[in-house]
Formats: structure tokens, sequence, C-alpha cells
């Protein structure tokens, strides 16, 4: 991406996604339905490309989210943490029309932190003496066993964030933060959408959550359905 | 008598001491937090909230402040958001002090058999793993026995493994039960359960 860090914001989903193409690798932000980049998801439907492996924490939901992108059968492998009840997921599976690898959550992040950090391959406790172990080099230090992992990298990754300057120098909401910042370093392009375009400067430095350099393309969309996989409240 | 599932959540809760760092699994074990009195522990939730408070108010509730369940919760005042990255290295990196869990199945070795059901839908892994090798003390919450009677303290375990060696202690409606070298100690009976009762039901020596 060299000097590449200009002119970044597309004036459309379509602008944005652009450079997507057959077969890649795309990263997906989100924790479930939770903050989702929806408008690119959408997009990413209708502009048509296939072959796709998704990285993602749970591949969407309820037929939502990124359920939508197995309903339109653009997905040939998927890498999540969980499916639960994602029945999208658990038929086409079944079927064998999608390729499942499924990673503990932790191993998921630290995977695509270790990729844009510069990190070949890591040893973690997770997943030690389980079928995680598979396949995998161990080793032991200090008297206690750890397997090895390789990073992650993508293609492309997909953000949503609450706030970007022209930069992409971008701020999240609460929880919505999730997988996008690991995603975003692993990822030789990030398109993000945000819920609001700001003036460089209008970020104070100090309150900047991922800095501009891992954002590529940003595109601003005011509306989203946010929707609530379990709405859950107690009375007043 | 044998514990409500109040009674077990109230009796997870007095593991817990004050000021702790504490996850709390998908299940039964979420409500323990009803029995935690204000201000006592911090509790923390991996897909990356520190100091989650209670279920929102009617109308309060916001899509985008999820727990690990993937409920809307709430911050208290002193509570921080992160991203997954940065949670997960606090549990692997021994910041978590305490987990307690739901499980299927616990060996009287500790370890833990909690993400899948052998022949069944696989609901996959999520952040079990990482919660059960990475706390620094685990206490699982869990009925004794299946439905069908089938023991779930047993001497090794039959499903998948989620870790090694991990179980600290496990709450059962029977009693608290501390798993070490091949045997479940007990460390209290529920209020009129026998000793016999609890070997009956249990597939590993009870001592």
């Amino acid at each position: 991406m060299i000097g590449k860090h200009k002119d970044k914001v597309a004036p459309s989903i379509e602008a944005a996604l652009e450079p997507l193409r057959d077969g890649m690798t795309i990263m997906v932000g989100g924790f479930g339905l939770s903050g989702n980049p929806e408008a690119l998801i959408r997009g990413v439907v209708a502009r048509g490309v296939r072959g796709l492996t998704l990285v993602s924490n749970n591949a969407g939901n309820l037929g939502k989210g990124l359920a939508t992108w197995l309903h339109a059968g653009i997905v040939k492998k998927v890498i999540c943490s969980y499916i639960g009840n994602n029945d999208d997921l658990h038929t086409r599976m079944a079927s064998g029309e999608v390729e499942v690898e499924i990673t503990p959550q932790g191993t998921l992040a630290e995977r695509m932190r270790a990729a844009g950090a510069g990190i070949p391959a890591f040893y973690t406790p997770t997943g030690v003496g389980t079928i995680v172990e598979k396949g995998k080099e161990t080793r032991v230090f200090d008297g206690k066993t750890y397997l090895l992992e390789r990073a992650l990298r993508a293609d492309v990754a997909l953000v949503r964030g609450r706030k970007a300057d022209h930069f992409g120098n971008l701020r999240f909401w609460r929880t919505g933060r999730n997988f996008a910042p690991a995603m975003a370093s692993a990822a030789a392009l990030t398109i993000a959408e945000v819920d609001e375009l700001v003036p460089n400067g209008a970020i104070d430095p100090d309150d900047v959550h991922l800095p501009g350099l891992y954002v590529h393309r940003i595109v601003e969309v005011r509306e989203h359905e946010n929707p609530f996989e379990y709405r859950t409240v107690r009375k007043r | 008598m044998t514990f409500s599932k109040e009674d077990m959540a109230r009796r997870a809760a007095a593991e817990i001491p004050e000021g702790a760092i504490v996850n709390l699994g998908i299940g039964l074990p979420t409500l323990v937090a009803d029995y935690l009195p204000e201000g006592h522990a911090w509790l923390h939730s991996e897909n990356g909230l520190l100091g989650m408070g209670p279920f929102p108010y009617e109308g309060e509730e916001d899509p985008q402040l999820i727990n690990a369940g993937k409920q809307t919760v709430t911050v208290l005042p002193g509570g921080s958001t992160f991203d997954s990255a940065t949670s997960f290295a606090m549990i692997r990196g021994g910041h978590i002090d305490l987990a307690i869990l739901g499980a299927m199945q616990v060996s009287a070795t500790g370890d833990l058999a909690n993400w899948a059901v052998p022949g069944g839908k696989v609901m996959g892994i999520g952040g079990a793993m990482d919660l059960a090798s990475g706390c620094r003390r685990l206490v699982v919450m869990m009925q004794h026995a299946t439905k069908e009677g089938e023991h779930k303290l047993v001497a090794a375990c039959t499903y998948p493994l989620t870790a090694r060696g991990v179980v600290a202690r496990v709450i059962t409606e029977l009693g608290v039960f501390d798993p070490k070298d091949g045997a479940f100690r007990v460390v209290e009976l529920a209020p009129g359960v026998s000793l016999d009762s609890v070997r009956a039901k249990t597939g590993a020596p009870v001592a």
C-alpha cells in the first residue's frame, strides 16, 4: 500500500468494495450481530464476488449479518470460533458446501494480532491436550506445555467504527470494537464503515482507538439496523 | 434436599474474594452476578468488557454493549472496553483471578469438557479453552448427572476436552467437590444429601 494513504473516503459502498475479487480471504468485525459493518456486508453480496474465505467470530446468526453471505452461496470456507445456533452455517457445514475451521476465540484474535505485528507464529497454552492440538508442534517452557499457532492474514478486512477522520483514525463504540483492530492490522486492505466521518483533528490523538495507517478506505453510513441478538432487560 | 440453582449461584458467589477480577461463563454461572454485593468484584466479559453491570433497564439497551453470550448488558462506573486480542491477553496472561464456567463433564483429575457432545451438533469453542487454561482459578457449576442419570463427574472425560487438569472446584446440586489425584474430595454436602447418594451419582471415587 505504498503511497496509498490519501483520498481514503469512498463516495459509496460500491466504490469502497471495488478491490474485492473472487477467492479472497475476508475478515469481518463484529461479535454475533453486534457491531457489524452492515452496509459493507450487504455490498459484498451485491458486488457478486464468490468463493470467499470468511474469517469472523460467528459468521452471522438468525439469518442476519454474515448469514446472508451463506444464503448467497459466496462462501467456500469459514474460520470462526463459535457457531452456536447459526443454522445457516450448520446445514452448509453438514452438506459439505462450506468448509469450517473452528479456532479458540483468543487464538483467533492472537493469530490476527501476530500477523499484523510481523510475528509468523506463537506459542499458546490454549488447546493443549485437546482436539485443537492435533497436527501442531508443542514445546515445554518452564515446565508447562504450549502449542504453536500460525499467524492469520487476510486480503481484506471489513470493520465498523463509531467515528473516523479522513486519515482513517477510528473510534469504536462500547463492545463494538471486538476483533476490528486485530483484523485491520492483519489484512492487506481495510475498509471501514463508520457512523460519522469527521475532519482530521476532530479526534484527539490520545482518543484514537485504531491509528489511520491500518485503514485504507472509509465510507460513512449513518443508518444502521443494529439488531439485538438477545435483548435482555430488567424491570425498573 | 438438594441445592437449587439459586443456592448453587449463592455458593459460587462465596468463592469470589473481594476485589477479584471474575469471568462468568454462559448459562448457570451468569446467575452468580445476582449474589455479589455491589462493588465486591469486577466482572470481565471476553468480548471486550471489564466492569460489566446488570441487564439494562427497558429502553436503555444498547445493541453494541453486550456480553460474551451476546445479551445486552451495562457497564459500571470504572468499567472499560477493549478489543478481543487485549481481552484474551488478559485471560492468557493470568490477569483473571477466577472463572466460573459450566461443564458437561469434569474428571477426578480436573479435566474439563464443556464445548461439544460426541455426535452432537458442533456449537464451537468460543472463549472456553482460553478461559479454562488461562484463568488463575477455575470453578465449575453443573448438574451432578444428566437427566438420564449418566455420570458427569467422572474418572476420565469421554467428551472432547476443553483443557486438562484445570478445575479446582465443582459446585453441583449435591454439594461442593474438589477434583484431586483421581478422586472428588467433599468440601461440603447440600443439606440432607448423604455421602452414599453422592457416590452413587459419581463416576469416580468420592472421598
